[in-house]
């Protein structure tokens, strides 16, 4: 297995870098777009592999290609995150310390709720509560608007929810310091923040990996305790493909066809 | 301070070192020689590379020019004997790894940026992200300039891109505040270069290249994408066109189309 860099690991790296993270059908396409760019050998069932390579080359520098599922949709993300040990290394010099200490704040209200979410009217409210230093509510928005460019946080209808790129390069960070607040999924047994959970024996789950486990069942029960499953049971997407994105010279995604490929 | 906590570091002195840097670090002590090359490891030198590394890829991702000042202050602080063997390692590393060259545009200054040694695509698909259509703004801005020999007043700026329905005084869909992104955003990127124009008042102001557009594109290819917008021969303007293959000659064929990507990026090495 050879582990030198081409300059077509390069250009991946380059443009996942600029991306922060991205979708696993958009990463394949990129993976077959370098390597036919450089000539250098391609196999459309070896991204890993050729990620792996660059994944060494990049253990100097305490970062990583990481794979992860994101929890709004349960597909297959790549993201380059940072394993320094303070994890908030790439914040400390991005933010001030009251709006990192806002950021740990939000990150509190987000895991330690039910759902995973925080209202906007809800770390609004902290920001006069900060200790290092109190911060307006005008500044707070734009803290947040920053947060959420940055990937930290991610956003719907006023509410926010951590960034999969963030859980993918915080996950040991939280799991570590959240312990015991901190639910992992019943069904994929990695970290979850946004969950269905049991109101009776309190498991949780997250929603793509429930929608997948009560798929193919008339009436949804717990996995754990077996007591009726009281939630809304998730529609799936249709699964990841192995492939490219699609036919060799269409480029983009659409994302309405749910249609399945194999 | 977020890298003195670093503990995964190779070295068996790490956490000596580390314990000693913080002491150090608040009051710099004036009786502590400048730390020489012979008396650190090799383990302790490879640490600061990674460190700088890491530093100039983070400031990077804002596109904002980096000053030594900063460098030293952040990241360097008691290796500054040893400074210019940090830097032109970690200049190595980010080429090898990163395919990425760490350029110094203001000598004076000590000011850096970092700008991708791969060769650019003609078309670049590959970058997709919310940058592509402020990147297009400003590729007619930087074709605008070129046609106008380098340099134009930026009320012919203005008037240029409200011909395209893009009104510096109307904020716009997609790129906001214009007229801030134009003369700040772009200008602190180094990308344009804003000036008063010397004996004008009312002050007038101009725009010219900045030193990363002259880095990251050339001449040639801005040309060959006005060329393609208005479907003529790049030749057809030959004051342009020899003014851009004399800038392609000089460069040594940086800026190769992909049709020969080895050819450019080894015309990248040669040059350093």
């Amino acid at each position: 297995m050879a582990t030198q860099m081409t300059d077509g690991h390069r250009r991946f790296l380059q443009v996942l870098m600029s991306h922060g993270i991205m979708e696993g059908s958009v990463a394949r396409t990129l993976h077959r777009d370098c390597c036919e760019i450089h000539k250098v050998y391609y196999a459309h069932d070896k991204l890993d592999d050729f990620i792996n390579v660059v994944n060494i080359h990049l253990q100097p520098f305490f970062m990583q290609i990481r794979k992860g599922m994101s929890e709004d949709d349960g597909r297959t993300y790549y993201a380059l995150v940072n394993l320094a040990e303070t994890e908030i290394t790439k914040m400390a010099s991005d933010y001030t310390e009251n709006e990192l200490e806002l950021f740990r704040k939000t990150m509190d209200v987000i895991i330690i709720s039910e759902s995973g979410f925080a209202s906007s009217t809800d770390i609004l409210n902290l920001a006069d509560q900060l200790k290092t230093k109190k911060m307006k509510k005008k500044e707070a928005e734009q803290v947040l608007q920053n947060l959420v460019q940055d990937k930290w946080l991610s956003e719907r209808d006023g509410e926010y929810t951590l960034h999969t790129r963030c859980i993918m390069e915080m996950e040991q960070y939280i799991l570590s310091n959240y312990q015991d607040l901190v639910r992992k999924c019943n069904i994929c047994h990695s970290l979850a923040i946004q969950s269905q959970v049991c109101e009776t024996c309190g498991i949780g789950m997250h929603l793509p990996c429930a929608g997948k486990y009560f798929k193919a069942q008339m009436e949804p029960h717990c996995p754990h305790c077996n007591e009726f499953w009281p939630h809304e049971i998730p529609e799936i997407n249709r699964p990841d493909s192995e492939l490219p994105s699609s036919a060799p010279r269409e480029r983009r995604r659409t994302p309405s066809s749910g249609t399945r490929r194999h | 301070m977020a890298q003195k906590r670093r503990s995964k570091g190779p070295g068996p002195s790490q956490g000596e070192l580390l314990a000693a840097e913080e002491d150090l670090a608040p009051t710099q002590s004036a009786s502590q020689a400048p730390r020489s090359l012979e008396r650190l490891s090799p383990a302790q030198v490879d640490q600061k590379v990674s460190e700088l590394v890491q530093y100039l890829l983070v400031k990077d991702q804002k596109k904002i020019p980096i000053k030594r000042a900063d460098i030293l202050k952040n990241v360097i602080k008691d290796y500054r004997g040893i400074y210019s063997e940090i830097i032109k390692r970690a200049g190595r590393t980010l080429q090898q790894v990163f395919g990425l060259q760490l350029v110094e545009i203001d000598p004076r200054n000590h000011v850096y940026i970092l700008v991708s040694n791969l060769p650019r695509l003609a078309v670049e698909n590959l970058k997709q992200d919310d940058c592509t259509a402020k990147l297009g703004l400003l590729t007619v801005i930087l074709s605008f300039l070129f046609m106008k020999g380098n340099a134009a007043k930026e009320s012919a700026v203005w008037e240029m891109l409200r011909r395209l329905r893009v009104d510096p005084g109307v904020r716009h869909e997609v790129f906001g505040d214009v007229k801030k992104l134009v003369t700040e955003e772009f200008v602190r990127q180094k990308y344009l270069e804003y000036n008063r124009v010397p004996h004008t008042d009312p002050p007038e102001f101009e725009f010219l290249w900045g030193a990363r557009a002259v880095k990251e594109t050339s001449k040639m290819q801005v040309l060959r994408f006005i060329a393609k917008i208005q479907n003529k021969d790049p030749r057809a303007w030959s004051t342009q066109y020899t003014e851009a293959a004399a800038e392609e000659a000089a460069v040594g064929g940086l800026f190769e189309d992909v049709s020969t990507p080895g050819g450019a990026s080894q015309g990248a090495r040669r040059r350093t």
